[in-house]
């Protein structure tokens, strides 16, 4: 009986051995990544059509864009993502690359019976104010201007913000900051904020219920989500006085006209973008290599090579708005310039 | 003779084994103080103890922290889930146990424990889709029209309700508590000698009168106690209410206006947090967190054991 006992510990030992020698083999097939959220539904479609096709695995984890960075400024993952990119001298000081996958839309999430299925319109310093608590009312003057057309009612505005630190939340503060210099002064802008006013709902799809059940709300969320769940969006007036409603073009238009520039690691928020037809609250979400680790790095662009020649058709389907061509060209240049390409 | 000695070994081994175990546990505690210590010390270095504790503000941006909002909205949130929750549950512990006919106690019995054995992620989900909805659009306007309009509780009950506030996180934690405090009341009410009920019965006594004059004043410690451990069970309480309570750093004017707590404040944060300081901040205040629910569980057992060695 004993025996019997101690036979089955040596197999139990001896197969939890093999098996961690198995994971190590097979690790140097796998590629390991963590980081924003906000992509994940994104890099693993494009993980599992990757393996199908070159039969090499890509691991991503989405545990947030600080614990991304966190994690591969320690070098413990291979790659690490973040919707907020790092400042240029930050990418130094911590040795990293970085470069953007693809482009995120935020958009303006309405909830006023009234309005139906016509058009409201907003700009950035009438959602600054209703953000700091300024303007309370739909029937507010100041968004009465900008519809004059519509006959807006005279119940308070409840703005909506996301509870939990994003980078939707960092793209629209930016946004915010770069339009109205009191939300600059007061609140600046990051993954958490200081909101002053509205509440606070955990999640894009946390934002989305909400201002679907609460009538006279408005909220900000990434552009798939008020596309899936079928909610009213605001159009926005941009950079040039032109009034623009979100969508694929006008994400593309802004992406066009951003200063995505390689010598800074691309960092840029493409908010308040000076196209003519640009939606002015976008954003890029960036991948961070460790700049020592060449050979992992190398087969890290592979992957992202791959996707940016083949997975346009994958992200359009996600409502992710791929990066334009001039774009792409741009980042193979950054990647051959560090000999990784 | 061999076989004595080989019993012997295998006795000691065994011993070893379960002592490892139990001493485990004080290394994993004593591990996690260390580590909480260790990466809030940014945060406690930065901004002291009160300095920490009594600043209101929370701002990622400025760099500015400080846990008086969290601290205030867990101590709220948890005492008024427990104001909700211990009325219900001691009526059912006494009903199971004094009221309820044998072939109730059983299922009812059950149906409580199964109500702890819920995880607490689906009491969040539950409360933003189901309860939140219904709360701001019944039960919110109608305490605000029958309660809200007596003078001591108009201010209790203003705003504009909307379903993400104090009120729906403590109904949520409530219900997640009442479990706890209705088995460990059960559990002493079990504990009063037969003999003491019987002969309150034989003086004449009611049923009311034997509740209320033998049966709660012999166990008063251990109700306490399983009141102090569902206090500590609220404290702690994540999901459930990360999802009902807003994250808003704002002191609370009223039941039915969002605030943070600090669980809701690590949940919502810790992920994104990309700042040193904001990181070490967030542990700060699971340390305090930490502190605060380790001492009221350790006054929470004291009192439960005091009622078991009576």
């Amino acid at each position: 009986m004993k025996k019997t006992l101690l036979l089955l510990i040596i197999l139990t030992l001896g197969a939890l051995f093999k098996g961690h020698v198995e994971i190590g083999k097979a690790s140097t097939k796998t590629i390991n990544g963590a980081g924003a959220t906000f992509p994940y539904p994104l890099y693993s479609a494009w993980a599992s059509q990757y393996y199908k096709e070159k039969g090499i695995r890509v691991n991503y984890q989405s545990i947030g864009s600080g614990g991304g960075i966190r994690q591969v400024t320690e070098r413990t993952v291979d790659f690490g993502a973040t919707d907020m990119p790092l400042k240029p001298e930050e990418v130094e000081q911590k040795k990293l690359l970085q470069f953007p996958t693809v482009i995120g839309g935020v958009v303006i999430a309405i909830n006023v019976p009234e309005v139906g299925d016509k058009s409201l319109t907003l700009d950035g310093e009438t959602l600054c104010k209703i953000y700091l608590g300024e303007i309370k009312n739909w029937d507010d003057a100041k968004i009465k201007a900008l519809n004059p057309g519509l006959s807006l009612p005279s119940k308070p505005i409840t703005p909506v913000y996301r509870s939990d630190g994003s980078g939707t939340t960092a793209i629209f503060t930016h946004y915010l900051s770069s339009v109205c210099s009191a939300w600059a002064k007061d609140v600046g802008f990051g993954t958490s904020v200081n909101f002053r006013v509205g509440i606070g709902a955990k999640g894009n799809e946390g934002v989305a219920n909400y201002v679907k059940r609460t009538p006279y709300s408005l909220g900000y969320l990434e552009y798939a989500y008020a596309v899936q769940n079928k909610i009213g969006v605001s159009n926005l007036k941009n950079a040039k006085g032109k009034v623009v409603s979100p969508s694929v073009d006008t994400f593309k238009e802004a992406a066009q006209t951003a200063q995505l520039d390689p010598a800074k690691h691309f960092y840029v928020f493409m908010t308040n973008a000076p196209g003519g037809n640009a939606w002015p609250i976008a954003g890029a979400t960036y991948i961070l290599l460790a700049k020592e680790k060449v050979d992992i790095n190398k087969e890290v662009i592979k992957f992202f090579d791959w996707a940016l020649q083949t997975g346009d058709k994958i992200a359009l389907e996600l409502h992710y708005v791929p990066l334009p061509e001039r774009i792409k060209t741009r980042i193979r240049e950054y990647w051959k310039k560090q000999g990784l390409f | 003779m061999i076989r004595l000695k080989r019993d012997y070994i295998l006795n000691t081994l065994f011993l070893f084994i379960t002592a490892i175990g139990a001493f485990l546990i004080f290394v994993i505690l004593l591990g996690i103080i260390v580590v909480l210590f260790e990466e809030s010390f940014p945060a406690i270095k930065r901004f002291g103890f009160l300095g920490f504790v009594l600043s209101p503000s929370w701002d990622p941006v400025k760099e500015l922290f400080g846990g008086a909002i969290p601290l205030l909205g867990t101590l709220i949130t948890s005492l008024l889930a427990l104001f909700l929750a211990v009325p219900i549950a001691l009526g059912i512990a006494i009903f199971i146990t004094e009221v309820a006919p044998r072939r109730l106690k059983e299922p009812i019995g059950v149906a409580i424990e199964l109500l702890a054995a819920i995880p607490s992620i689906i009491y969040g989900m539950w409360g933003l889709f189901t309860l939140a909805p219904i709360n701001a659009k019944y039960i919110e306007p109608f305490l605000q029209m029958t309660l809200g309009q007596i003078p001591p509780f108009v201010k209790l009950f203003s705003g504009t309700p909307l379903g993400i506030d104090l009120f729906t996180a403590s109904l949520i934690l409530s219900i997640m508590i009442i479990p706890f405090t209705a088995s460990v009341a059960r559990d002493s009410f079990q504990l009063v000698p037969a003999v003491l009920k019987e002969s309150a019965y034989g003086l004449g006594a009611t049923k009311w009168e034997v509740i209320k004059d033998v049966v709660f004043p012999y166990c008063k410690l251990g109700v306490l106690g399983g009141i102090g451990l569902s206090l500590g069970r609220a404290l702690g309480e994540t999901m459930a209410v990360a999802f009902v309570l807003g994250n808003l750093n704002q002191f609370p004017s009223s039941l039915f206006s969002a605030t943070a707590t600090v669980t809701v404040k690590l949940a919502n944060e810790f992920t994104e947090a990309d700042k040193d300081i904001h990181l070490a901040s967030l542990f700060y205040l699971a340390l305090l967190l930490f502190i605060l629910s380790f001492t009221i569980l350790a006054i929470a057992k004291y009192f439960i054991q005091r009622t078991q060695y009576k």
